[in-house]
């Protein structure tokens, strides 16, 4: 089979699976895991297949067109160079993982068959993306994999916060997509094709007219799909979604999805200046804002959905560099050990029945538990600190590089400006990464108190995939930062000493810090007894995860944070932290600048049409009711009354019509 | 004879049989009065027919023939009506027409008549809005 071949083979397998499973999900669930894991395990055979044929050299490039679509035509084309050939690796790997993991994490769950149904369709349309040489049909995948988000974000829609948040991550990435579209069309129409060689052709032959309007329309729908400030609300409240799914969909593959979109158009937005910079403080911003706001929270699932932010922030911030390579190393390198720490999380939530870190800080022995997931989070915490040798180290080294180079002013295509913002910030994030990132390690996994509840053992799937992923987690970015150059555009990838002794350095004092307020506060735990753990210990880890989350607001009063004085988190923010927790009141922001002025305009709407239009309406109803009122009452019954008023009309008839006739 | 007297006569009995219809109580009365109309319809038929058949070259005296007609089917309605009053009063011991009001509005309790208040209401609306 040609290249070709195999790539469309790529997004099309799991979506046959997807529509298999759905078609056959009730009449025949033996075939239900099957049908979850082949084909999205062939899909990865295929994807590395892709890969190595592709093996970083020329693109692959092959385009249909199914119909004429008018002016700008709409074309079936693949475009498969060294990003996307091993951006489908990744999501092929995570998704492989996924799904076998879900067998386990899932496995009474009587909603399994959708569910996995949908995480195919989720990844049929990821690979779409990747491979995609048109942006409609880019789109396409782009629109499927949000939709496949919220059916699987709202996978308990039995708990008002799982409702809540399918429909907030909806909205709110729909706010960047309508800017997206008109982007996509605006740019389209400038560069007079969809096809995205055509367009960077166009770019780079600058016959664009508003590079700067159509990348910040662009960036809008980046900043929606890939959870960047000020858009970034949705993803922590989507933590209300299975564990798996937070791994696939909002850790590792499709809020990179944003992060991939701007690599393969870098050229377009490197010809506005303006973008750049925005891209630059958006980066920063959001790594910044979400390293605190990390910080400050209870639930672990929302402390590794911040870090998420974060980490897609270093992504940007390298995009604003000018470094693609940078990004999609940063990407892999990520989306493999965040895939980890999301499923590691999962299997702790089950064992300890509770998803909050005050309630797991009181639970001695909890690693003991569950030692495949302590070690492979230790090593997915260590890489997401970026503590060398793991893979974390190189790739964020690669970026905090490429953002020095650019503030040196070695480089054109990036201003100044957006290298120092983006060095600077991702210092402070390092050293806030790994503050989090060794408070949650101490909260979960030194926990004083009570014996940790024992749940019997995981099943054996779920600690494979740990132990899977723990591979590329360890030692993806010390192998790769060699090779990748060769795939990406050539930019060198190897640790600077500069940037690497900083951000080591300010990474150690983080986790030291953190440590040291941790010895210091430990000890207030015992005297502030906290901890609700699930109603069904017994049960499958997606219904413990489910009652985990269910519960957390009753018990400790808000869904993000705890009352927890133990926190050493409360210590290093000091009055930061309850502002933190909440996620720095941007949703109270929103709700008063948004929420509140629809309502307001909804219930004007409603006024209006129940009180003014409906009025009209009931009058023309009730007008000619009255008239037959008024008629009825002649109605008396009495034969000889009705002949008398038809005597009296004739008569008035005939001397109407004599009057007439006689013109008087 | 003059076209003056059976024109005369005939409204004078037509005004006698109206009268009898507005006026009289039992249903056998009116009936009559209904045929005292009729024939004094007929009478102007046969008059108007000779008057204008005399100016005629020729006529098929299609107002005579006419009369014929009419005299059948008023024996007709008579039959079906003297029926149906004596219909009426075996089943309600009585034929006087001011009692019998089955027609009127609001005689029968499961009429139109349930949604009047939300009529009353509506009515209030809608001068209010008015």
């Amino acid at each position: 089979m040609t290249t070709t071949t195999l790539a469309v083979l790529v997004p099309l397998l799991p979506f046959l699976g997807a529509a298999a499973g759905l078609l056959l999900g009730r009449s025949a669930p033996g075939f239900v895991r099957p049908l979850a894991i082949l084909p999205t395990l062939a899909a990865l055979v295929l994807a590395v297949l892709v890969a190595a044929r592709q093996g970083g050299g020329r693109a692959v490039d092959a385009v249909t067109e199914l119909t004429p679509t008018g002016s700008v035509p709409v074309e079936l084309a693949l475009h498969v160079d060294g990003f996307a050939a091993l951006v489908a690796v990744l999501v092929g790997t995570v998704a492989t993982c996924v799904q076998l993991y879900s067998t386990g994490y899932l496995r009474d769950d009587p909603r399994y068959p959708s569910y996995a149904a949908l995480v195919s369709l989720f990844t049929s349309a990821m690979f779409l993306v990747v491979y995609s040489g048109d942006l409609m049909v880019l789109l396409v995948g782009w629109e499927v994999m949000g939709i496949c988000s919220y059916f699987l974000v709202g996978h308990y829609w039995e708990t008002p916060e799982a409702r809540a948040a399918s429909l907030k991550a909806f909205l709110v990435t729909k706010l960047g997509d309508v800017p997206f579209l008109i982007g996509l069309l605006a740019l389209a129409t400038e560069a007079g094709s969809f096809r995205i060689t055509k367009v960077l052709g166009a770019v780079a032959s600058g016959s664009l007219d508003h590079p700067t309007l159509i990348a910040l329309l662009l960036l809008a729908g980046v900043a929606g799909k890939s959870a960047q400030f000020p858009l970034h609300t949705w993803l922590p409240d989507a933590m209300a979604g299975p564990t798996p799914v937070s791994a696939l969909i909002h850790a590792a593959t499709m809020v990179a999805a944003g992060v991939y979109f701007v690599a393969r158009l870098l050229p377009l937005f490197e010809a506005s200046r303006a973008a750049m910079v925005v891209l630059a403080v958006m980066a920063a911003v959001t790594m910044v804002g979400s390293a605190l706001a990390a910080l400050a929270q209870d639930d672990i699932k929302r402390v590794l959905a911040y870090s998420t932010i974060g980490q897609l922030g270093y992504m940007t911030g390298a995009l604003a560099t000018g470094d693609r390579g940078a990004a999609v190393f940063h990407l892999l390198t990520h989306g493999a050990f965040k895939a980890l720490l999301f499923l590691a999380a999962g299997v702790i939530i089950h064992a300890a029945g509770t998803n909050s870190l005050a309630a797991m800080s009181r639970m001695r022995g909890l690693r003991d538990r569950v030692p495949d997931a302590f070690w492979t989070m230790t090593v997915a915490l260590l890489a997401l600190a970026a503590i060398p040798p793991f893979s974390g180290f190189f790739s964020k080294e690669s970026v905090l590089g490429a953002a020095e180079h650019v503030a040196t002013g070695h480089t054109e295509h990036a201003p100044g400006a957006a290298g120092w913002t983006v060095l600077v910030a991702g210092l402070i994030t390092a050293l806030l990464t790994a503050a989090y990132a060794t408070r949650l390690w101490l909260l979960a996994f030194r926990g004083q108190g009570a014996e940790a509840p024992d749940h019997g053992r995981q099943p054996l799937v779920m600690n494979a995939v740990l132990w899977v992923l723990a591979l590329p987690s360890l030692a993806l970015g010390g192998l790769a930062f060699r090779l990748l150059p060769d795939w990406f555009d050539g930019h060198d990838l190897t640790p600077t000493l500069t940037t690497s002794v900083l951000g080591t350095g300010v990474a150690l004092v983080g986790g030291i810090v953190t440590y040291a307020a941790w010895r210091h506060t430990t000890a207030l735990a015992v005297r502030t007894p906290l901890g609700a753990v699930a109603a069904h210990p017994e049960g499958d880890a997606a219904l413990v995860e489910a009652e985990a989350i269910a519960s957390h607001r009753p018990a400790y009063g808000d869904l993000a944070s705890a009352p927890d004085p133990s926190d050493p988190g409360r210590l290093l923010l000091g009055p930061v932290h309850p502002h933190a927790a909440a996620g720095f009141h941007l949703d109270a922001v929103y709700t008063t600048l948004f929420v509140r002025p629809v309502r307001a305009g909804a219930s004007l709407v409603r006024f209006l049409d129940r009180e003014v239009v409906d009025t009209y309406v009931r009058a023309a109803g009730a007008l000619p009711r009255l008239l037959g009122a008024a008629v009825r009452s002649a109605q008396t019954g009495n034969v000889q009354t009705y002949v008398s008023a038809l005597l009296a009309g004739t008569v008035v008839l005939a001397v109407a019509a004599v009057l007439v006739a006689t013109g008087a | 004879m003059h076209l003056a007297y059976p024109a005369v006569l005939s409204a004078l009995l037509f005004c006698t049989g109206l009268y009898g219809v507005l006026a009289r109580r039992n249903a056998i009365l009116v009936l009559m009065s209904v045929e005292l109309m009729l024939n004094a319809v007929n009478l102007n038929l046969v008059a108007f027919d000779v008057w204008l058949s005399r100016a005629a070259e020729e006529t098929l005296h299609s107002g005579q023939a006419l009369t014929l007609f009419t005299i059948a089917i008023a024996a007709a309605e008579i039959g079906i009506g003297l029926a149906i009053v004596l219909a009426v009063h075996r089943n309600r011991g009585t034929s006087d027409i001011d009692r019998l009001r089955d027609t009127a509005e609001g005689h029968e309790p499961d009429g139109p008549d349930t949604d009047t208040p939300a009529t009353g209401t509506a009515a209030e609306k809608a001068e209010a809005t008015a």
